[in-house]
């Protein structure tokens, strides 16, 4: 079956989005609408995305225990589905930021020479 | 991925279309906040979003379990395509249905006879306790004597129960008309050691086998409710057998069945202790204590037999001449005997009957296949993977299969109760036969198997079609190429050496049933002989010259019935299993210490029994009832032991000898020789017989006090003449039961069952080879012709003959045939081997057989040819050109 991706589907970035999703939602719950604003702006509009492919991101990051979610009302009173840390997204979160920061020192380390 | 989702997935979509909805709302809002009007802040919020269909769509995929989903549409797809085309379904399933029904209703056979446990608990611990020893050079199994129980009794160490047992029979009375039952005495242990709990009461205790105690009964289920009318208030009450009261202690369940017996009661063995016996005539069985192994019990068994032995009576010396052995076996073994054999060839040709029944499913799809080319070829340039179209023929072949797998199980539980009712006498634990969920697991996988196996044919040739010649003009007009019917030709070439072998296999069947009927079995036109077993208890006629005295009176009075030729009586008619066999001593022959003398079969008769029964008298003459009631020593043998000892019958006129060993036993002279009777069933050897006057001869014997009375009569079998029997054998004495009433042809017929109903399964199994066989010749040239009209018409406009045209086709049918018959001819050679054990007098190689089985095959592939062959002859080449 031939599937479309989406831009931000493509595997390298895949795992990126889902730990911007768990830092984002780091400092407490929010819906879909605050993340994905939140991603966008946090990466100083680098990431321009269509929000809509945040969700399938949203799907599978709950389906895999790291985030819960639960319906609740926006700022101005819409209904909306909020999402929230679990501990086991927390332990992710640790947990792919390291191994985020080992990779870019490596690349960085190697990269260096052909720079200078 | 999880099921849960899975199952959800709709709900689970309507969510996220709220949250997507939601998303935009708040976008909206924000859009309005920043300035924007309605219409347009929502067609930016919609923009920034992107589109919602393919988002969900993505999220609903991820819950999906893509094979499952697709796979529920295949099979609506099948299910479509099969209704649309109903001839070929029916005939599809139908094929089926047999085959696979067939092999259900065999293997639910093979199940409840072979695999399934015996119903006692924990069956495997139990065993039969047998001995083995050599006879005249052959190695025989061997029952346990009476000091031999006390011996394992006492010093075992591997049994946890432990007892003996034999069948017989006893006469009721004092509850309506007298009747004789099937009993079966055990020892205390038997009941234990099976552990089947009585359904009322209680089992034996050791008090009840003790001579001397009250005596005691149990009842069968069926027995107690047939005369007692399932009565619980008859624990305790008494019932008259053999003429000595007996109370009941105990009724046995419903579903109990003693090995392959039903007996109507149960009574306790009473045997005594300390007595030298060389009674060898009980069986034995134990429950092995946990965790014993057959090994480790036969080593325990060899160390207490030479005790055990000599105590019964035997000299060391005889022991070691006979090599005596232990030989415990798993009691299952005892129970299913040799049936093994004829079960297993069953199932392995209704397994062939099945292949071949699915090569011509698989020929049938072939054809349609190749007609739905067209469609497949469409379908792949519009990019259906070859994987997806392989997949949905499969579902297709497989929904067949299970349809067909379905009627089947029906089929399967209809033959059954035919195979039933029929009941093939001597198949063991035929009533624990039943469809139960092995069966059905059996079923569902033969049904699988078979949609896999027809089904993948079609898929290996037809899921890469090629494109551009299946396109073109839908392959009609393309002749037809070898290439393109080489997998049909396959298949029908392998069906006919399948039913080859099935034909050849039946065949053997037939000559050996004839063979069998060719034997002379010692009597004469056995349909016309009625038999009556009629037993004259001690208790009620203690004084043997009494017994005769009745014994004659009853004689008398049924010689009388009108239509009566003849009658006479013998404790052990021929085929009826009642004989025993005894050391016979001949004048003039001495044996050493240690060496025993032959064993003969000892019957005692009354005179006439050879008239009656129709065995000739070779030389001298017949017994009288001046020699019965004179107590004449006289004896008659028969003729292969007249040869064997004298040189002839007669020779062996006058000479004298006696029963047993013992040297003060009186010399009997032999008055007369008669011919060869096969007491055993015509299978096996004639045997060597020694008949004595039906009087008491010697005083530990006894006399025998029960016989089998046989009357030659036209009026076998009807009512009016088996009431007659019954009221002049009352007219003597109205408290005698008669049993066993049937004909010595009932007899002589059910000797033969087990070759008879293998020769009707075979031969069931061999037809349906034959006719399906037929079928796939017939179809793949009646479809050759259909393909090729336009070929045809060509050639006879070109000039060609009908004439040469039908040459054509039959000849295609008969290399076919042919061909597969060839193989067939090896393939039987190397299959029909497994059953030589079930063959008589004949070799599994029987060039006539094979011949035979060819020459059908190659006729009727004849004959399955040439129908479609004038078909092609009567094409209209006009007609056949313009089609196209």
């Amino acid at each position: 079956m031939p599937s479309r991706k989406s831009p931000l589907q493509s595997e390298m970035v895949q795992g990126t989005l889902d730990m911007l999703i768990l830092q984002t939602l780091v400092l407490g719950p929010a819906h879909g609408h605050t993340i994905a604003h939140a991603i966008e702006r946090g990466s100083e509009e680098v990431l321009q995305i269509e929000h809509g492919s945040l969700y399938p991101a949203l799907h599978r990051v709950e389906e895999r225990g790291w985030i819960a979610s639960f319906w609740g009302t926006s700022e101005n009173n819409r209904k909306a589905k909020y999402y929230r840390l679990t501990p086991a997204g927390r332990k992710q979160l640790i947990a792919q930021t390291t191994r985020w920061e080992q990779v870019v020192r490596a690349i960085g380390r190697i990269l260096k020479p052909v720079s200078e | 991925m999880s099921w849960r989702r899975y199952l959800r997935r709709a709900k689970w979509d309507r969510e996220r279309h709220e949250e997507i909805e939601s998303y935009v709302q708040i976008e909206t809002d924000a859009n309005i906040a920043r300035g924007m009007p309605l219409e347009e802040a929502r067609h930016a919020a919609r923009k920034k979003f992107g589109n919602p269909t393919l988002i969900r769509e993505e999220i609903y995929r991820m819950n999906t379990i893509g094979f499952l989903d697709s796979l529920g549409r295949d099979l609506r797809y099948a299910l479509r395509t099969l209704r649309h085309n109903p001839m070929f379904t029916l005939i599809a399933v139908l094929t089926l249905a047999i085959g696979i029904g067939a092999n259900t209703a065999i293997f639910s056979v093979v199940n409840g006879v072979l695999i399934r446990p015996l119903p006692y608990p924990q069956p495997d611990a139990l065993i039969g306790v047998w001995g083995s020893a050599l006879f005249q050079g052959v190695r025989n199994d061997t029952n346990l004597a009476p000091p031999m129980y006390f011996t394992y009794l006492d010093q075992n160490q591997t049994y946890q129960e432990f007892g003996v047992w034999s069948s017989g029979a006893a006469s009721v009375t004092g509850m309506g008309d007298p009747e004789q039952v099937p009993t079966l005495l055990v020892t205390f242990g038997i009941l234990r050691a099976l552990g089947v709990q009585p359904a009322l009461g209680r089992w034996f205790s050791q008090t009840d086998d003790t001579p001397g105690s009250p005596e005691t009964v149990m009842l069968a289920y069926g027995y107690w409710q047939r005369r007692l009318g399932g009565d619980k208030a008859v624990i305790g009450r008494t019932i008259t057998i053999d003429s000595r009261p007996r109370e009941v202690i105990g009724v046995m369940p419903q579903n109990f069945r003693f090995l392959n017996s039903d007996p109507e009661m149960i009574l306790p063995q009473r045997l005594e202790r300390g007595l030298i016996v060389s009674n060898f005539s009980y069986g034995g069985i134990a429950r092995l204590k946990p965790g014993v192994t057959l090994a480790q019990a036969n080593a325990d068994l060899a160390r207490m037999l030479p005790a055990s032995l000599i105590a019964s009576g035997l000299s060391r010396k005889m022991i070691e001449t006979a090599q005596s052995q232990p030989n415990i076996r798993p009691l299952k073994r005892d129970v299913v005997g040799d049936v093994g054999t004829v079960l297993w060839v069953l199932m392995g040709t209704i397994g062939m009957v099945l292949l071949i029944a699915c090569a011509n499913v698989a020929n049938l799809m072939l054809v349609r296949a190749e007609g739905r080319q067209h469609e497949l070829a469409i379908r792949a340039a519009l990019g259906a993977g070859w994987g997806r179209i392989a997949r949905e023929l499969l579902v297709e072949s497989i929904t067949l299969g299970m349809l067909g797998g379905a009627l089947g199980l029906g089929l399967a539980y209809g033959g059954l109760r035919l195979l039933l009712t029929m009941g093939p006498a001597n198949l063991p634990r035929l009533a624990e036969i039943s469809i139960d969920p092995l069966v059905l697991a059996f079923a569902l996988m033969v049904s699988l198997i078979s949609g896999l196996l027809f089904g993948v044919i079609p898929v290996i040739k037809y899921t890469r079609p090629r494109i551009a010649l299946a396109m073109r003009g839908g392959g009609r007009s393309v002749s037809q190429s070898r290439e393109r019917h080489r997998s049909q030709n396959m298949l029908v070439v392998v069906q006919v050496a399948l039913a080859l072998v099935l034909l050849v296999g039946s065949g053997l069947m037939i000559r050996s049933f004839q063979a069998l009927r060719n034997v002379q079995p010692g009597f004469t036109r056995s349909q016309q002989i009625q038999t009556v077993r009629i037993s004259i208890p001690e208790a009620q006629v203690p004084e043997p010259e009494r017994v005769t005295r009745m014994q004659n009176d009853i004689l008398d009075k049924i010689t009388g019935i009108p239509g009566v030729a003849s009658a006479a009586f013998s404790n052990a008619l021929p085929l009826e299993g009642m004989q025993t066999s005894s050391t016979l001593s001949v004048e003039g022959t001495t044996y050493m210490e240690g060496q025993i003398a032959p064993f003969r079969r000892s019957i005692f008769v009354s005179p006439d029994l050879f008239k009656t029964l129709g065995t000739p008298l070779i030389a001298g003459r017949d017994f009288t009832w001046t020699d019965i009631y004179g107590s004449r020593n006289v004896a008659i043998v028969s003729e292969n032991l007249a040869r064997e000892t004298w040189g002839g019958p007669a020779a062996a006129l006058g000479k004298r000898i006696h029963e047993g060993m013992a040297s003060s036993v009186a010399w009997s002279g032999i008055i007369g020789v008669v011919g060869d009777v096969y007491e055993d069933g015509v299978q096996l050897k004639a045997t060597a017989n020694v008949y004595w006057p039906a009087r008491e001869r010697i005083q530990t014997l006894g006399i025998p006090r029960t016989v089998t009375f046989a009357i030659r009569s036209d009026r076998t079998g009807t009512e009016s003449f088996l009431s007659e029997i019954r009221q002049a054998v009352w007219a003597v004495n109205a408290n005698l039961p008669l049993a066993q009433v049937r004909t010595l042809g009932e007899v002589y017929n059910q000797s033969m069952a087990r070759t008879s109903f293998t020769l009707v399964m075979l031969a069931i199994a061999g037809s349906m080879a034959l006719v399906l066989g037929i079928i796939g010749i017939y179809g793949v040239l009646s479809y050759s012709v259909s393909q090729r009209r336009r070929e045809i018409g060509i050639r006879l406009a070109l000039g060609a003959q009908p004439g040469q045209l039908k040459t054509m086709f039959v000849r295609h049918g008969l290399v076919l045939a042919g061909i597969g018959v060839a193989i067939g001819l090896g393939a039987a050679a190397a299959l029909t081997r497994l059953m030589s054990s079930l063959l008589f007098g004949i070799k599994p190689l029987d060039p006539l057989t094979y011949a035979a089985g060819a020459l059908i095959l190659g006729l009727a592939a004849v004959l399955a040819s040439y129908l479609p062959a004038r078909r092609a002859s009567a094409v209209d080449p006009v007609e056949a050109l313009k089609a196209e």
